[in-house]
């Protein structure tokens, strides 16, 4: 490696951080591929139930699917909101 | 048995019109009888690419709406006679083609022909669909560059999902990797994905790397593809991947940078 290419090399390559970037992105979309279709909609009813006994946001609440040779998960992820103890 | 390739990308101009004429093209010279389709209809450019835009009588709409045969419609090649294309058609009507009427095409070129080359337009829309529904092999044109890298990856995703083969539950379509545009100067100098990159994140069989080239446009602007132009960098690139495809064991070229100072004096061809 010549010295030129040292000082090149140094400093993280535009490259890499497109590699990295694609890594992330192409994974995220290929687990959402195989989801079932009906996933949009049960995550829409889920949130509806919920909200009638917790006041939670509508990003608060996430449905993923899983998938290997064995078995296919289903993962109901629900984010609380911040429980305050009201003064009394 | 005929095979249908089907060279596909999804994003736009990533060179699959210059991967479909010279591909084909280097099939009919090893001596199969190859048709190559262009299915970007409304934008119809592998003719030009082909240099027969001057003897288009009827195209492939023509013939799926009965107003021409089959034979009528294809051209023989002006370079060698066991070439023929089948010219896209110039209607804006987007439901020109038909599932039905290309299979009819498809089928029957297989009893006459031993590859059938499909040329996509771009994007996941109709013309891109049927261009890739009835394919036996893919070939993934890829840029080493994000958006080109991501579209790649979504139409893979449609390969392996929407094809008759998937739909009928037959053995998969083959996916082959075909990097264009490449220059290994860029990807030393670390703006570039580098081959390895693109293979990591897509990981298919890397059929070939063609080298961005001025060759490309020379080529284009006579009308010969530019396999044809044998002292070229393409053009040696496109002859190794159909050799490739056909089985023999070819070394990949044009991957490294290896010009020295007088080729950085003088350029690449
Ligand atoms: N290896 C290469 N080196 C240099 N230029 C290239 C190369 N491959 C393709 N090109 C150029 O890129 C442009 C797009 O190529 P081409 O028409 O083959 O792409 P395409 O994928 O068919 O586009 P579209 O999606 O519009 O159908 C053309 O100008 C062509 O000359
Ligand atoms: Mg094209």
């Amino acid at each position: 490696m010549s010295l030129l290419d040292y000082f090149r090399t140094s400093k993280t390559s535009s490259a890499s951080v497109a590699k990295e970037r694609l890594q992330i992105l192409v994974a995220h979309e290929r687990s959402s591929r195989n989801q079932p279709s009906y996933l949009p909609q049960l995550q829409k009813e889920l949130l509806e139930v919920i909200r009638k006994y917790v006041n939670v946001e509508q990003d608060a609440i996430s449905v993923n699917f899983e998938q290997d040779e064995t078995q296919e998960t289903l993962e109901l992820n629900i984010v609380l909101p911040d429980y305050h103890p009201k003064n009394t | 048995m005929a095979r249908i390739i089907v060279v596909t990308s999804g994003k736009g101009g990533v060179g699959k019109t210059t991967t479909s004429a010279a591909i084909a093209m280097g099939l009919a010279k090893k001596g199969h009888k190859t048709a190559v389709i262009d299915f970007d209809v409304g934008l119809r450019n592998l003719d030009l690419i082909m240099g027969c835009e001057r003897r288009v009588v009827y195209d492939i709409v023509n013939v799926i709406n009965g107003e021409a045969s089959l034979n009528q419609a294809l051209i023989r090649d002006k370079h060698c006679e066991q070439l023929y294309i089948l010219p896209a058609s110039q209607t804006r009507d987007k439901d020109a083609l038909n599932q039905e009427g290309v299979g009819k095409i498809l089928e029957d070129l297989k009893k006459d022909f031993k590859y059938v080359v499909c040329d996509s337009p771009a994007g996941i829309e109709k013309g891109a669909h049927l261009a890739m529904y009835f394919a036996d092999d893919a070939f993934v044109v890829t840029n080493p560059e994000v958006s080109s890298v991501r579209d790649s990856d979504r139409m893979l995703g449609l390969l392996s999902s929407k094809s008759r083969r998937a739909e009928q539950n037959q053995e998969p379509i083959k996916e082959y990797l075909l990097l264009t545009r490449y220059s290994p100067e860029r990807v030393k100098l670390g703006d570039m994905l580098s081959v390895d990159d693109v293979q990591d994140i897509l990981s298919l069989h890397l059929l070939g790397v063609i080298p961005e080239s001025k060759s490309v446009l020379t080529a284009s602007n006579s009308g010969t593809p530019v396999i044809l132009d044998e002292k070229s960098d393409a053009g040696q690139a496109y002859a190794d991947v159909v050799a490739r495809y056909l089985g023999e064991d070819r070394p990949h070229r044009f991957i490294d940078d290896k010009k020295g100072f007088f080729g950085k004096l003088f350029g690449s061809k």
